[in-house]
């Protein structure tokens, strides 16, 4: 089975440095675009292989590079960004990445810049990836010194000159226009749209944002072509994922699979099981802000489509595992905390609705639940969906919440009647 | 126009708007808070969700922002679907979760949009059982409260504050629902415009400090359309009484001069009314050496027919702070050719250039509105913020025109406030600001240029010359101003709708010229050139249109003995010129008779002081800097003997008029060019179903209780003679004529934002035409030529400095710096230097140094100002103490004290 994003990280966890990346092939596709292929050519290729966005919303790779004005009359200077912010709960896939091999980041970047024909690009990072940081502020500055950045890369008269910026670290930087805000100095606050970022992005200019995983696919898109990306899948959308696994599981972490990896496999032969003495009863499976998926659904393969059938989103394709021994009014109240606390405060709905959300499930979890809480909560769960909201935040929070209140809806029932959360006792308090 | 259909009915929506727009446009009630019509949609609130459906077949539909979605032709919406009204009504849950339930003892209840919005909605349950959120307030300064435990976090303020108004002060702090608007620390708010928060916030976290100090509710105020007296633009103001004291001032929207806004010293330079000092009876001084002592008004009108009896003695002095009706009355009561204009002679030919610039050049004198909407702009020697505040707001706007093109490209649409701001980014379009100071409005200019004012109208004649090669040149002019000149030059040509702007502040002719030679070079190229010049005071133009000779002609002819009683109106002489000269003048007349407000040197001097009306407590018409004859009314009948001066001088001249239309009347028919300020009113007899329009609301209360104190008889409401506005809460409450508005107010719409009600389209012009009318229009031939008077090239003098006027918004206007909130913060007097001056006289800020100027030396501290040309000095103008000298002129600085 191949593994193009993982093969080359090293056992201990130590950086690939430039040398060791160029002798494995690095910076071969680059090369091999700026001597051979138009900008054009690069962005159709990336259609064809079927990519999408491995941030969490899964948009067509291809056709997102499409959307930016190209010739000599497109606005410039136009940019280019790494989405590094990862901060969803439960997520920790690109800091594998970025710290194990940081230059096949860069490659994917500096021939994403060559598509869109980006002047500058961005690295915005997570503040709290400490090592990454360390490590891709060394990968840039080989990446100079090789000629792969800087003014006339290989010869090619192309310029890109790159960037490294640490957010200062919410939840929102990581949201494509919050992050464009951050960027730029300003309130972490996501844009009205349209304009989408390809037309007025970064300083009102063509920009392009995608996640780190997404750039990492790109070299071998270019090496290996894109029937080879498609076939690396067991599904529709093209390539390999990177799965990991948290919760009480027997072996929590990640593994590069083939998209469409079923869950079941995932969790059993990848994961190791369940904990003895635990019971499997739900996945989340792709970050906080997906809905729970149940035993019924173990056999559905991990892609955007079928995951989304079954009444879930891929997201980002790191699961959290719920187990018997864990209550699921505790677990819902933890996610909804961390993101009525990560609300930027723009929309209403958003800023003063998820605070009272995560209120009631602690009162439910601490045994001062109320009948009409549920109700309550429904509400919410509607009227912070989709298009209610200034953007996706409040939306991605109801989704667990939602599927909760459906699958287990008779333990928050328990904690109202009973007035306590039988979860605690059972844990010897 | 394009059709949408709206609950399924067909209705006519404006194109190129957005639904919430349509909707308030077409009359419809729905409620919203982060949108303004001033600033446009950001989409944060979300309480103006409606329901969208794709076609008529769509049943499901899906919630959208009305704010945020185009009323694009076919639109199909529901207001009224359930799942809408629901959301709606959350939406006012989630802000009342942390909103205080105190509305019955909220200063803001009454007037509270939030609380409009609420019952709009019909959330009136509380089901949120947590605690509240709570933040710390803060000491925003004298003129605005802070009350942050109200904030529905709507970021209006700091729309307001930063993104429209330009302040770098305020902004908002934290995350989530700890969202904070406020300065980064405790202090008083720098932006000349953060009285709007009062009035943009929809609720009470901002609220009028001034007006807490004598608080009441806005159901229990009088109120009348007026016009703000503090500064030459001519704002239109609501201000609002109870109890004979004047309690705050709002803004009354009109489309063509002050929009949605006013500035600070506008809003809380109102408490002169309610002043101690104040004349509140007739004064008479038996002897000049005893002090004036009260008279009945009876008694005192006999003595007055006797004084000017004999009118071939009499002369009048005149005031630009005064309504056209006083001074007309004053003119008519002593002759015209005995009509003088109470300012210094520099001042009156600046004010005559002004007009006649006006008058009989090509170019066009602006609206605020049009000011806002040109696309290039040269400033010519004014500090806008300081002479024309509301001015200066409006150029904030203009350096936008540009960039906004861009905007077009994109499609976006303008109203979309976030999109297009992300997409011009810092972008201004060309704004040249060429002034002696530095100035407020510095951080928009492409370029600013600082030189003595014979210079910068060197600069302005070198730009006319560079528009048009018949403009005269400006010999030995150096080559970076010519280059200069060269760029103004190319960007106003190149511009749609250029502006030049100019005016009376530094004291120089030669700089309203080359201004008339820019604006006309440009318009004989063919390009809609704008020319705009400020006026000091509220109606500086309307005096130069009743015309009349300064103060040293008024010295003449009382020195020739052909006159002997002077009339003085409205005017603190003392502001006017040197003292000296002041005491000649009244010294040598048999009988100085004073007509004020309040006592000040002038009345000092007087052998008879009238009291006369505010304002406040009187009718009349103002001309503001564009030449637009704007009526005020009285808000209450004054207290006592106060009467609008034209009544005491109706009186003195034999009861020529009944009442105001009949002087406004006899006004228009002397003077051609006041022809049609009889009409911009309806006049007294005006009656809407037989009714007067009421100045009280209907919820006023205490009427029959208020004076019970003195008897239980409930007085008759004061009979208004002159305006068909009643002082009582009887008569007319719906919509009547813009001009007669008294305030905003319609059902379910309490709070300043029913102003959507009374207009034609929202942010459009107000229903039946926006009241007032312009005076002023170039001849459709203009034929004059260019002014061909340069000045010579500023040449500083060893040992003197050229000492210039420089004026503040707050303290340099007389009335307005009575108020606590501005006296407090007033310039104080200081004397200006360029930094290397300072070195070389070896000072240092705050030094005492000694000015002598017309040999009178006054001790001052020293500022040092950057960007000020060497060789000058600057001088607060205005301020109480007045610091009265003939400025600019040369005067000569020691240091340490005077002896």
């Amino acid at each position: 089975m191949e593994r193009p994003l993982t093969q080359f990280i090293k056992a201990d966890l130590s950086m690939l440095e430039i040398g060791e990346y160029e002798r494995a092939g690095g910076y071969q596709a680059l090369r091999k675009i700026l001597r051979e292929w138009a900008p054009k050519q690069v962005t159709e290729t990336v259609s064809q292989s079927n990519l999408r966005g491995r941030g969490g919303a899964g948009f067509d790779t291809g056709m997102k590079w499409s959307f930016v004005p190209m010739g000599p009359d497109a606005p410039r200077p136009k940019y280019i960004i790494a989405n590094a912010d990862e901060m969803e709960p439960g997520t920790f896939k690109d800091r594998y990445l970025l710290e194990g091999n940081p230059h096949q980041l860069l490659e994917g970047v500096i021939i994403g810049a060559y598509a869109v024909q980006a002047d500058i690009a961005y690295i915005f990072l997570r503040w709290a990836y400490k090592l990454a940081e360390k490590r891709l502020q060394q990968a840039i500055a080989e990446a100079g010194a090789r000629g792969y950045l800087g003014r006339n890369i290989l010869g090619s008269g192309w310029n890109l000159e790159m960037h490294l910026h640490v957010s200062a670290g919410r939840y929102m930087c990581g949201e494509e226009t919050g992050l464009l805000n951050a960027l730029e100095g300003k309130r972490a606050t996501p844009r009205a749209k349209p304009p989408f970022p390809p037309v007025s992005g970064l300083w009102g200019k063509p920009t392009t944002v995608n996640n780190v995983e997404t750039f990492c696919n790109i070299p071998h898109i270019i090496n290996h072509g894109p029937e080879w990306f498609r076939k690396l899948s067991r599904s529709r959308n093209g390539g390999t994922k990177l799965f990991g696994v948290s919760g009480r599981v027997n072996r929590p972490g990640l593994w590069e699979l083939p998209m469409g990896t079923p869950i079941r496999e995932i969790l059993e032969e990848h994961a190791g099981g369940m904990r003895a003495g635990c019971q499997f009863r739900a996945v989340i499976p792709g970050g906080a802000s997906t809905e729970f998926l149940g035993p019924e659904h173990l056999d559905v393969p991990m892609d955007f489509e079928a995951v989304q059938q079954a009444g879930s989103r891929m997201g980002t394709g790191t699961m959290v595992v719920l187990d018997d021994q864990t209550c699921p009014v505790g677990m819902v109240q933890n996610l909804e905390k961390f993101f009525a606390r990560e609300s930027c405060g723009w929309c209403t709905p958003c800023r003063d609705g998820l605070p009272w959300t995560a209120r009631v499930l602690q009162a439910i979890e601490e045994g001062q639940g109320q009948p009409r809480d549920l109700e309550r909560l429904a509400l919410h769960t509607k009227f912070l969906g989709p298009g209610m909201t200034f953007c996706a935040l409040a939306p991605g929070a109801m989704e667990p919440l939602a599927s909760a209140l459906k699958m287990f809806r008779a333990d928050f029932e328990r904690h109202i009647g009973e007035k306590r959360c039988p979860w605690r006792e059972g844990r010897g308090a | 126009m394009s059709t949408i259909f709206i609950d399924n009915e067909t209705y006519e929506a404006p194109d190129g708007q957005n639904l919430l727009y349509a909707c308030l446009s077409l009359g419809l009630n729905l409620p919203y808070f982060c949108w303004h019509p001033a600033m446009g949609s950001v989409g944060a609130c979300r309480q103006c969700a409606v329901k969208q459906f794709k076609d008529e077949k769509d049943t499901r539909g899906k919630i959208v922002m009305a704010c945020m979605t185009p009323a694009a032709p076919n639109t199909r919406i529901s207001i009224e679907d359930p799942e809408a009204r629901q959301f709606r009504a959350s939406v006012i849950e989630w802000l009342m979760v942390n909103h205080p339930h105190d509305c019955p003892v909220c200063d803001e209840g009454s007037e509270c949009h939030l609380q409009d919005m609420t019952v709009m909605t019909g959330h009136n349950y509380r089901e949120f059982r947590f605690l509240k959120r709570t933040h710390r307030n803060q000491d925003l300064g004298p003129l605005v409260n802070h009350e942050m435990n109200r904030c529905i976090a709507c970021y209006r303020c700091v729309r307001f504050y930063r993104d429209y108004a330009g302040g770098r002060d305020f902004d908002v702090f934290g995350p989530h629902d700890f969202v904070y608007f406020g300065r980064h620390t405790d202090g008083v708010l720098e932006s000349e415009f953060s009285g709007n928060l009062v009035e943009v916030c929809p609720t009470g976290v901002f609220t009028d400090k001034t007006f807490r100090q004598h608080y009441t509710r806005k159901w229990d105020l009088q109120t009348a359309p007026s016009v703000c007296v503090h500064c030459g633009v001519g704002c239109n103001t609501i201000p609002g009484e109870r109890y004979g004291m004047l309690r705050r001032i709002r803004n009354r929207y009109h489309h063509d001069v002050n929009g949605y806004f006013l500035c600070d010293r506008g809003r809380h330079g109102y408490e002169f009314v309610n002043d101690s000092r104040r004349v509140r009876q007739p004064l008479w001084r038996p002897q000049p050496s005893e002090p004036l002592r009260p008279v009945a008004t009876e008694e005192m009108g006999r003595r007055l027919e006797t004084l000017v009896a004999d009118r071939s003695k009499l002369m009048g002095i005149g005031s630009p702070r005064a309504s056209l009706e006083d001074n007309f009355a004053l003119r008519r009561l002593v002759g015209p050719g005995r009509f003088f204009q109470g300012l210094a002679a520099r001042e009156t030919q600046l004010l005559r250039s002004q007009l006649e610039i006006l008058r009989q050049g090509p170019a066009r004198t602006p609206s605020l509105r049009e000011v806002e909407l040109s696309d290039a702009v040269l400033v010519l020697g004014e500090d806008l913020t300081n002479m024309a505040p509301m001015m200066a707001l409006a150029l904030r706007q203009t350096v936008r025109q540009q960039p906004l093109r861009l905007a077009a490209q994109f499609k976006i649409p303008l109203w979309s406030d976030y999109p297009v701001r992300e997409l011009i980014q810092d972008k201004k379009g060309p704004c040249y600001i060429a002034t002696p100071l530095p100035t407020r409005l510095d951080d928009i200019a492409t370029q600013t240029h600082h030189a003595a004012p014979d210079d910068l109208a060197r600069l302005g004649f070198a730009v006319a010359r560079a528009l048009d090669a018949r403009a005269p040149e400006p010999p030995e002019l150096p080559p970076a101003t010519q280059a200069l000149a060269g760029e103004i030059a190319e960007a106003l040509k190149t511009a749609e709708r250029p502006l030049i702007i100019s005016g009376p502040s530094c004291g120089n002719r030669a700089l309203l010229e080359a201004a008339a030679n820019v604006a006309w070079a440009l318009c004989r190229g063919g390009r809609p050139a704008g020319l705009s010049f400020t006026a000091p005071e509220c109606n500086s133009l309307g005096l130069a249109l009743l015309g009349g000779e300064p103060l040293e002609a008024a010295a003449e002819l009382l020195g020739s003995g052909q006159a002997d009683t002077i009339i003085v109106l409205e005017n603190d002489l003392f502001r006017r010129a040197e003292a000296s000269r002041i005491h000649a003048l009244l010294e040598g007349a048999r009988q100085v008779i004073v007509l004020d407000h309040l006592a000040n040197g002038t009345t000092e001097k007087a052998g008879v002081v009238l009291p006369a009306a505010t304002f406040a407590e009187a009718s009349g018409t103002l001309v503001n800097q564009e030449g637009r004859a704007q009526r005020f009314f009285q808000v209450f009948a004054p207290a006592g003997e106060i009467q609008p001066a034209w009544r005491w001088l109706a009186r003195m001249a034999g009861a020529l008029w009944h009442n105001l239309d009949d002087l406004t009347v006899e006004m228009a028919g002397a003077l051609p060019l006041l022809q049609s300020v009889a009409d911009i009113a309806p006049p007294a007899d005006f009656r809407i179903a037989g009714q007067k329009i009421a100045r009280e609301p209907h919820r006023y209360s205490g009427r029959t209780a208020m004076t019970a104190n003195v008897s239980v008889q409930e007085p008759k409401p004061p009979p208004d003679p002159d305006s068909p506005l009643a002082h009582s809460m009887e008569g007319f409450h719906g919509i009547p004529p813009a001009p007669l508005n008294p305030r905003y107010w319609q059902p379910g719409w309490n709070s300043v934002q029913a102003v959507n009600k009374f207009q034609e389209e929202i942010a459009g012009p107000l229903k039946g035409g926006d009241p007032g009318r312009r005076l002023l229009e170039p001849p459709a031939n203009s034929t004059t030529s260019y002014f061909a008077e340069i000045p010579r090239p500023f040449a500083p003098r060893p040992g003197e400095w050229l000492v210039i006027p420089v004026w503040h918004i707050f303290g340099s206007e007389e009335l307005s710096a009575l108020s606590s909130g501005i006296a407090e913060l007033a310039i104080k007097p200081f004397v200006a230097l360029n930094a290397e001056d300072a070195e070389r006289l070896q000072l240092k800020e705050g030094d005492p140094v000694s000015l002598t100027m017309d040999g009178l030396a006054e001790p001052l501290p020293v500022k040092v100002v950057a960007g000020l040309p060497r060789g000058v000095a600057a001088l607060p103008a205005g301020i109480t103490p007045p610091l009265v000298r003939p400025l600019p002129g040369w005067g000569k600085i020691t240091k340490g004290s005077p002896e």
